[in-house]
């Protein structure tokens, strides 16, 4: 167990693409932070240059007290659990998952006493004489959460080790993890493209758009308070609807000509961007925005509304026992629901 | 998939017919003809041939030269098979880590690979010259005064050398398309499992390359044992002497050289049953130890 510390920590690739700016991350003990952004964005290659995958090009990375730069992955006492598990496919359950500690001269009765352990509490104790051709995915899952686990290290790193199962065993398998990190109480990173296992699961969340963190924050903070309109729209599905308006210091104005009143304004003036989340939307007849429903989407516990607002594209999400239809009608805004962008950048106002 | 049917049975055998009739004339037919010829001795001008039973294999038992080129071949294809498989898998390991350039140094590795046999052989003996040749040269700068097709061993170095050489581009490109085939998350997962390289290469890439390997294993020992026949016959240049040879060549020399045409029947049908033994050993216990994905 160990806090990691990252420096401006940055990758440049030889071809001269900056694969992630300079950045500063600061991780304590025992927390699970978990790294999310579209593709491309860079955590991968965050996460691969904590484990000592991909090359450092400047800053430090710290585990614990130590400097890890240079240090060889195996002797840098993390584990990772790869996105296709990465099991070697000749070995055994129970060889894949001593092999680690075989290659730390660990006596064979304590190895087989660790990997019997880690089995045990990942209900794989009858497959370990089996080869991972022989196995289903989520048991797949689990042998490589296994081969972490009996290293006893001071860093899980996950890269994306949900995106392979199915829609029902990825949110158990969510669970497990989150449990199982909490009671080994072991420090971890977390990548995923996937905002809903980034709230699920974080302690903390960094958010990263190209190469570039763009927020780091509980997952409250991230929802309630989002640093940019791309915070804004990447976390929270649905996503927050995002307005073009001015501001004259007083009063919001929609592109379009609505106005938002009574919801504040920032004390810049001149154009924004205006960001509300359909949640924070109610139908009500006597509220004081027009909507023009153009789609209704039945998801079950609720309905989405599409259509326009101010003639700008808008979202509301509402209860399944409110009856919703197409054509006119009309919304409040909940207290607190407006968030105010700069116009260009899309920093919070 | 849908399964294509025939009216009548006729037509698919009109088909079939072609590769048939290849099998039957190329291989059949010459096959049944050497066991059968190998229990006559036959006049050498072909006036006629007389029954002499088992007396041809008897013979080859006890025959000096057919031993001593029994064991040559023994050990030229255990030779040949191991060296072209250790180089090959060493360059290859090697070449998959190079990045920058890894077309043209592979490529240039490859290139081996399309010179023919007749043409290995004949660069052989020009680098194993007695009077020209580098490697002659070399040797003769340390001492050593290396006589090709007079001295036995040094001809079977240059024709082991030689034929291990023909034989590295082909296990290259095998190997090499086997390295790329295994995961790289794997070979990341062995990365964070263990610091040695060396141990990572055992436990990890060599057993997933068993397929592969095993694979050119039954390639190279075909190679060893048959398609060596041009290179073994630049160097020996059909002078046998005191000069080493393999068992295919000893049929042709025997047979067509020596005129002993039932002789060398029965030294073929040996080979058959060899190449026999081995393809149902390699198969039967030795794929049964190797796992594939």
């Amino acid at each position: 167990m160990a806090k990691v510390k990252l420096d401006g920590v940055r990758k440049v690739y030889p071809n001269g693409v900056e694969a992630v700016e300079p950045c500063d991350i600061d991780i304590p003990d025992g927390e699970l932070v978990v790294l999310v952004g579209p593709s491309g964005c860079g955590k991968s290659t965050l996460l691969r240059m904590v484990a000592g995958l991909e090359e450092i090009t400047d800053g430090t990375l710290m585990i614990g007290d130590a400097v890890m730069n240079d240090v060889e992955p195996a002797n840098r006492n993390i584990a990772m659990v790869f996105q296709n598990y990465a099991l070697y496919p000749h070995m055994t359950v129970a060889k894949n998952m001593g092999y680690g500690l075989k290659n730390r001269g660990l006596p064979k009765a304590e190895i087989n006493q660790k990997v019997a352990e880690a089995a045990k509490m990942l209900n794989l104790s009858e497959y370990l004489n089996r080869r991972p051709s022989q196995l289903s995915g989520g048991q797949r899952q689990r042998v490589a959460m296994g081969r972490a686990i009996v290293r006893s290290p001071e860093l899980f790193l996950f890269d994306e080790p949900l995106s392979n199962l199915d829609a029902k065993l990825r949110n158990q398998m969510r669970i497990e993890i989150r449990a199982l990190q909490q009671r080994l109480g072991v420090t971890a990173m977390y990548v995923t493209h996937d905002q809903v296992e980034a709230m699920t699961l974080a302690d903390r969340i960094i958010v990263l758009n190209a190469g570039r963190i763009e927020q780091i924050g509980t997952p409250g903070e991230i929802y309630s308070q989002p640093a940019s309109t791309f915070v804004a729209s990447f976390m929270g599905a649905p996503p927050m609807n995002i307005f073009t308006g001015t501001s004259d210091g007083q009063q919001a104005t929609l592109d379009g000509g609505v106005s938002l009143n009574g919801a504040g304004a920032p004390s810049h003036t001149g154009k924004i961007q205006i960001g509300i989340r359909p949640e924070d939307v109610a139908l009500d007849a006597s509220g004081p925005l027009p909507f023009e429903v153009e789609i209704v989407e039945e998801l079950g516990a609720h309905r989405l509304l599409h259509g326009r607002l101010s003639g700008q594209p808008f979202s509301v999400s509402v209860n399944k026992d409110q009856p919703a239809q197409t054509g006119p009608a009309k919304v409040a805004l909940k207290p607190g629901a407006v968030h105010f962008f700069d116009a260009e950048a899309g920093r919070r106002l | 998939m849908k399964r294509a049917a025939f009216g009548q049975i006729g037509f698919p055998i009109l088909l079939l017919i072609p590769q048939l009739v290849i099998i039957a004339i190329f291989f059949y037919w010459p096959a049944g003809y050497a066991i059968q010829s190998s229990f006559y001795l036959q006049d050498p001008f072909g006036f006629g041939s007389t029954y002499v039973g088992m007396d041809n294999y008897t013979r080859l038992t006890t025959s000096r030269t057919y031993l001593s080129s029994f064991w040559f071949t023994v050990i030229f294809t255990t030779l040949v098979t191991f060296f072209s498989l250790a180089i090959a898998l060493l360059l290859a390991v090697k070449a998959d880590k190079v990045i920058r350039g890894a077309k043209t140094y592979r490529t240039l590795l490859m290139w081996v690979y399309a010179i023919a046999p007749p043409v290995a052989g004949l660069m052989g003996v020009m680098l194993f010259d007695q009077s020209r040749g580098n490697i002659t040269q070399l040797l003769a700068s340390f001492g050593y005064d290396y006589r090709l097709g007079v001295n036995y061993w040094d001809t079977a170095a240059a024709m082991i050398t030689v034929s291990i050489w023909k034989q590295i581009p082909v296990n290259f490109i095998f190997f090499l398309s086997g390295l790329q085939a295994i995961p790289r998350s794997v070979r990341e997962a062995a990365l964070i499992d263990n610091a040695s390289g060396s141990s990572r290469f055992w436990d990890i890439t060599f057993p997933l390359l068993a397929p592969t390997g095993f694979f050119l294993l039954i390639i190279n020992i075909t190679y060893a044992l048959f398609d060596t026949f041009g290179i073994v016959d630049t160097i020996v240049k059909g002078e046998p002497g005191n000069n080493p040879m393999t068992l295919v060549y000893r049929v042709f020399v025997d047979g067509f050289r020596g005129g002993d045409l039932g002789g060398s029947s029965a030294q073929s049908v040996v080979l058959m049953v060899l190449v026999l033994i081995l393809t149902v050993v390699q198969f039967r216990f030795l794929e049964r130890r190797i796992h594939y994905t």
